[in-house]
């Protein structure tokens, strides 16, 4: 396959993201501006100007008209789609982390860093049919409690009624949206042993996938918190993503930053590496990037994916028909 | 729109503008056509360079239709959306997007057989060699082959520490370095010169890669080593393959080394090519003379 490169970004990529229709792609990186291209051919459609931070997150409500992002200049703006407009700015203290809109669009989940005294904490937050009617109040706020670590991802759980969060702590909870409790957190025998950096839903909300810096990526049961595979791999995983189609993981990574211009390309392993989910063998790696893969994504429709790297590019693959048809 | 602009040059006087001033009014507008029954969509913009002048700015881009996209009613609509944000006066030429000019594969971890394949494509040499690799894994406290290294011998700790690991500078031992060449006791040895060293292994390897070794020569200046290896290959398997290049112009010096695994291949290769037609000159083929040691 042919890759399309595109180079909307000057800074390392943070967050991809489809729509739900798959026509789109919504990318975030730390230059401040998340941007928008169609999701098959790659053209540009428009940015979202008006982030005075590095963006860490965005998700898109079901319909495609609505955009939330997260960024590092504490806010979470909520935007038009179509027209690139800012239409409400949620302010926090902290960095906006993670945001992740709930079933039905009707709330959002954001977590805030640890920052100064503040410690880090998921807020929901009620989204209005009419963006004027709209309200920066939370409607509860989740302390965790390892405070001081950060959390890097909080997405909801079947049917609104949990939400799952994973940080630095290397521990999955899960918790009530009705009365704020925490239901459940991951085994500390077989879970992550590093800092938890990706988080990924499977499509009917019954499994999701975390990716950790201790080189690992492990498949949960999203309503016991059961472990059902580990995926290892030799690097640090920044990103996970998960084929809607077939039964392949994909896992991206390298590693560290600061490690980077020290060590040859070829070392640094920077493709993103397919895994078969139930046999929890590699299939293959997908080379090109020149720095760590930040962000990975599948279309829904499970026939291209894009992966955003440290080093600005945002390279969108169209797999090749052979590539339905590997056999392990 | 024309008769507007048109008003508005003849109104214009050089004398009144300012050197900073934009010209970019007096520019026809951009102009799209296509894209037609090829896919081709031609971009016409006009701009002024850093010299003032006008420039015509022709970009022909292929737009393809992507298999089988089939896309749902919302998903056309949103494809006739007007771009917004950094996205809206973007230059036709900017190349955001690019398709990669490097087909990237998904590369199997390990394809099915791919080992056994390579011992075999090896040849008997090298099949040999690696059985040779096994007997040097001898254990120096209990003397078993193939079995471990020494430092996880089980008999580690019974065995009486080995004098290869001490130095015994009272003892005959020391023979070795005064017999060596140099006077003084510091003089260095290079351990294949050492007294006990196996010299003949060393020697070996040396006269083993110089007799499967072929020179090629009155090679063409467009000769490179892909090339020679393609010539070469279906001979044998093939080591190495050297071309001569002068450093200073990179052209060809008309010779080259190729070296073979097995010797029977490199026979029959010199058998075969010597004075063969290579590109409008005859080749030369033959063994590459041991260096003079």
């Amino acid at each position: 396959m042919r890759p399309i490169l595109m180079k909307g970004h000057e800074r390392p990529l943070t967050f991809l993201r489809y729509n739900r229709d798959g026509d789109l792609l919504f990318s975030c990186a730390k230059d401040h501006t998340p941007t928008l291209w169609f999701a098959d051919n790659g053209e540009r459609l428009g940015t979202y100007r008006g982030h005075n931070g590095a963006v860490w997150c965005c998700d898109i409500s079901r319909d495609s008209s609505r955009l939330i992002t997260g960024s590092a200049d504490q806010t979470a703006k909520l935007w038009d789609v179509k027209s690139g407009k800012q239409l409400f700015s949620f302010k926090f203290g902290s960095p906006a982390r993670s945001v992740d809109f709930a079933v039905g669009d009707q709330l959002a989940v954001i977590t805030s860093d640890p920052f100064m005294e503040r410690t880090s904490a998921i807020h929901v937050k009620r989204i209005a049919e009419d963006p004027e009617d709209q309200i920066g109040d939370s409607v509860l706020v989740l302390e965790s409690p390892e405070g001081r670590k950060r959390i890097n991802r909080a997405v909801w759980g079947p049917l609104n009624q949990t939400i799952v969060s994973g940080g630095e702590d290397a521990v999955i909870r899960i918790w009530d949206t009705e009365t704020g409790k925490l239901l459940n957190e991951s085994n500390e025998e077989v879970g992550h042993k590093k800092t938890i950096t990706s988080l990924c839903k499977a499509d009917d909300d019954s499994h999701f996938l975390t990716g950790s810096l201790d080189k690992t990526a492990k498949l949960w049961d999203m309503r016991t918190l059961t472990l059902i595979k580990t995926y290892t791999t030799g690097v640090p995983v920044n990103a996970v993503a998960m084929s809607p189609l077939l039964n392949h993981v994909v896992l991206g990574g390298g590693q560290d930053a600061s490690a980077v211009t020290t060590t040859d390309h070829r070392a640094g392993k920077f493709e993103a590496k397919f895994y078969d989910k139930i046999l929890q063998e590699e299939i293959g790696g997908v080379k090109g990037h020149f720095g760590p893969i930040n962000a990975l994504a599948f279309n829904p429709d499970g026939k291209s994916f894009s992966s955003g790297g440290e080093d600005g590019y945002v390279r969108l693959h169209h797999f090749d028909s052979d590539y339905f048809n590997i056999k392990i | 729109m024309t008769i507007d602009s048109q008003q508005k040059t003849s109104k214009f006087k050089w004398g009144e503008m300012d050197e900073d001033d934009d010209l970019d009014f007096l520019l026809p507008p951009k102009q799209v056509i296509g894209p037609d029954e090829n896919g081709l969509k031609t971009t016409i913009e006009y701009k002024f360079n850093d010299e003032g002048n006008k420039v015509k700015i022709t970009t022909r881009t292929r737009v393809r239709k992507l298999a089988s996209a089939r896309l749902n009613k919302r998903a056309m609509e949103r494809r006739s959306w007007p771009k917004f944000g950094d996205a809206a006066n973007e230059e036709a030429g900017s190349h955001l997007t690019m398709v990669s000019t490097e087909e990237i594969l998904l590369e199997r971890p390990k394809a099915p057989g791919a080992k056994t394949d390579e011992s075999k494509a090896g040849g008997d040499s090298l099949s040999q060699l690696g059985k040779g690799g096994a007997v040097l894994m001898v254990c120096r406290i209990c003397h078993k082959k193939g079995d471990h290294w020494t430092s996880k011998c089980p008999y580690k700790d019974l065995a009486a520490p080995t004098d290869t690991f001490i130095d015994k500078p009272t003892t005959g031992e020391t023979s070795t370095i005064s017999a060596a060449p140099g006077t003084g006791k510091a003089a260095y040895v290079p351990p294949s010169m050492r007294a006990g060293a196996d010299r003949s292994a060393g020697s070996d390897m040396r006269r083993r890669n110089d007799e499967n070794s072929v020179r090629v020569t009155n090679l063409s200046e467009d000769t490179r080593e892909p090339d020679l290896m393609e010539l070469f290959h279906p001979f044998g398997a093939v080591t190495r393959v050297y071309v001569a290049i002068d450093q200073k112009t990179g052209v060809s010096r008309g010779f080259g080394f190729v070296n073979f695994v097995s010797r029977e291949d490199a026979q029959r290769a010199i058998n075969k090519l010597n004075g063969y037609g290579y590109d409008n000159l005859i080749l030369r083929v033959e063994w590459a003379t041991p260096r003079p040691t």
